[in-house]
């Protein structure tokens, strides 16, 4: 098939297009499925490596 | 095959154009947002899509193209199972079950870098220093890797020495890197991604319709399996569509053990615990963006990393049926109704007179094998009448036997030079990119990790000193090791040591970390140092290319290049398949005999949260 004549070479080039296949289905599904939230937390940490990234 | 240095109208059109178009871009993005950090401290979300592509241009560079596709042009398609391994670990599995876990736990812990991430879950500073020693000293490696694959481009490309093309990608990664570089800069990152994914299209284009189509391309690779040097027909190659031979207790198993263990497992599992990689999950705003990102990595990686595996193994087929015509004297026919033959490499002395092409490595005459294309009557310089035959070979005969050269002398040799540019140009960015987030570790590595924990001064002037003055090393190391180091497959093998390395050391104690609460300080500190111990040694006395190379055994052992060296395959085995398991068994029964974590830390760890 697709002139690959070891089967476990053919899964693998076959097995790349699945697994972003199966990559794609699954980004789109789960699209807006989890809560999409910035609390202080994450916000004081992000001002915390902005700091040491503006000073490096 | 040393490219034409000269450049033409459309060269430089191609250059400038690329250069303005990015320098404006650069311009437009630092003008407003320009870090992941940005975007936080901003509220706002970036695209899915420019977080992805940023993400995959960290560590995708010159490693991965230049040093794998070689490495795929000599071994051939068994290493789309790296392809695949990366998308399925580095982007599925990592986006989907690492990604939120770290980013919570990192801000829950206000950790800002790997160490710092494992030395706060376990309450550990040993830990934490540990880590940052590991990456100061091994990353040094991994940039190497980086530089020499863009240095090896920079060679066949313009045809300079070396040591030159070094020197400049030295300079250039210096005034990249020191002056403030560093910065993630996610729109730039993004359009040399892009740039580079259209470039890998439109090779993958060429290359398939350079050769008949998707179908007859493969066919045409699978007809050419007795071309396979012998060297490598020896250690289990049966083809550029085949797996290696697969066995134990023969050396004609040790292919199979290379790529598999080393380069499939090494790279493929060692992707998940690269320090550069974890903390760019810290940088995301939720849950949602990291869900919305993996289609786009996937796709990134199936293109950027897929296509030179496949191209490298078909320039195979391309060389064969369209490379430049070699000249030489039959000295085994293989197979006399398919044309292909030994051929010892011969040229036009004198005018009419034909001598052999001595190998400058084996002062030997350089054989080859080749597919025939045509014969004809001609003489020696003696004077005596030979057959002389025209014909075709594999890359790797392009390439001067130098695995590392083949991806460049494909594309210098089989595309139009200004594509050869733009590749060469998108290169340079992807490399730059790597080579950033990498210095950028080595520095906070040495900065946060390493000084301010083993002074216990957290501050911020003399730590930024250390931080700087660790880029200043680490990239002195990293060019040292490029002029030093240059043998086969370099690129690709310190690719595979670095990250075996991380995968030994960090990776059980890592996802301990995030999912399992009764794995504790101790056990992760044993695991850490059997994965690195067993790793070390392993790399020392163990597996030859890496041990030979060293020369510690040589000396232990009167000139052996392995501690079992009489025992087939296990010089080929790399050190994950030993080091890792160790390593997790060490975590779990460590943790288990050992006082369980305070639940109060655990509370801060992991904190009770619905739905994210």
């Amino acid at each position: 098939m697709l002139g690959i004549p070891d089967p476990l070479v053919l899964t693998a080039f076959l097995g790349c297009i699945l697994v972003t296949l199966i990559s794609l289905i699954y980004g789109l599904a789960r699209r807006n499925a989890a809560r999409d939230e910035l609390t202080q937390e994450d916000r004081a940490w992000a001002l915390e490596e902005k700091r040491v990234e503006d000073e490096i | 095959m040393a490219g034409n240095p000269t450049l033409d109208w459309i060269d430089i059109v191609v250059i400038v154009g690329y250069l303005l178009t990015t320098g404006y871009l650069g311009w437009l993005g630092y003008r407003g947002t320009r870090t992941a950090a940005d975007f936080l401290v901003g509220g706002r979300s970036a695209h899915p899509v420019v977080m992805a592509v940023s993400y995959a241009a960290t560590f995708i560079s010159t490693a991965a193209i230049v040093g794998f596709g070689g490495v795929a042009a000599m071994f051939g398609m068994s290493l789309m199972w790296l392809t695949f391994v990366n998308i399925l670990f580095g982007i599925l599995l990592a986006f989907t079950l690492l990604g939120e876990p770290t980013r919570r736990l990192g801000h829950h812990l206000s950790a800002h870098t790997f160490p710092e991430l494992l030395g706060a879950r376990y309450q550990s500073k040993g830990i934490q220093v540990l880590a940052g020693l590991v990456i100061f000293l091994a990353m040094p490696l991994y940039s190497a890797a980086v530089m020499t694959g863009g240095t090896v481009f920079v060679v066949t490309q313009f045809g300079i020495s070396f040591e030159v093309a070094l020197l400049v990608m030295a300079l250039i990664t210096a005034a990249y890197v020191i002056p403030g570089g560093l910065k993630a800069v996610m729109y730039t990152d993004t359009l040399q991604g892009f740039v580079m994914i259209l470039a890998m299209i439109y090779l993958l284009w060429f290359t398939y319709s350079s050769l008949g189509g998707i179908e007859p391309a493969h066919r045409a690779l699978t007809d050419l399996a007795d071309l396979v040097p012998p060297t490598l027909q020896a250690i289990g190659h049966e083809g550029w569509t085949r797996m290696p031979a697969f066995g134990w207790g023969a050396t004609n198993y040790d292919l199979w053990w290379t790529v598999v263990s080393a380069i499939i497992l090494g790279v493929g599992i060692g992707v998940l615990a690269q320090p550069q990689l974890v903390v760019r999950f810290m940088t995301v705003r939720s849950r949602r963006e990291l869900d919305r990102a993996v289609p786009t990595g996937a796709i990134f990686i199936l293109l950027l990393v897929g296509t030179p595996y496949l191209v490298g193994s078909l320039s195979n087929a391309w060389f064969t049926q369209h490379g430049p015509l070699l000249t030489g004297q039959v000295v085994k026919e293989i197979d006399p109704a398919s044309g292909h033959a030994l051929v010892g490499l011969m040229k036009e002395a004198t005018p009419g007179q034909w001598a052999p092409v001595i190998n400058p490595k084996t002062q030997q005459p350089t054989v080859v094998p080749m597919a025939i294309a045509s014969r004809e009557t001609a003489r020696d310089p003696a004077g005596q009448t030979l057959e002389l035959v025209k014909g075709r070979s594999p890359s790797v005969v392009y390439a001067k036997g130098e695995p590392d050269q083949i991806i460049p002398t494909y594309i210098s040799t089989a595309l139009p030079r200004w594509f050869g540019l733009i590749f060469f140009l998108a290169l340079l960015a992807a490399a730059m990119s790597t080579m950033s987030s990498q210095f950028h570790t080595i520095g906070t590595a040495a900065g946060r990790d390493l000084y301010e924990r083993l002074t216990g001064k957290p501050g911020h002037e003399p730590s930024l000193l250390v931080m700087r003055v660790a880029i200043v090393i680490g990239l002195l190391a990293a060019v040292t090791i490029s002029y030093t180091v240059r043998q086969e497959y370099v690129v690709a093998r310190f690719t595979a040591i670095f990250f075996g390395l991380c995968a030994a050391t960090f990776l059980p104690a890592y996802i301990g970390g995030l999912f399992w609460r009764r794995a504790t300080r101790t056990g992760a500190l044993a695991s850490m140092l059997v994965g690195m111990g067993v790793s070390v040694f392993w790399l020392l006395f163990i597996k030859s290319r890496e041990a030979s190379a060293i020369g510690l055994v040589q000396f232990v052992t009167d000139g052996k290049t392995s501690l079992l060296a009489d025992h087939p395959n296990w010089p080929m085995v790399d050190p994950i398949v030993i080091a890792l398991p160790l390593a997790i068994l060490t975590l779990v029964l460590v943790s288990l005999v050992t006082r369980p974590v305070d639940p109060r830390h655990l509370g801060v760890c992991f904190p009770k949260e619905q739905g994210r």
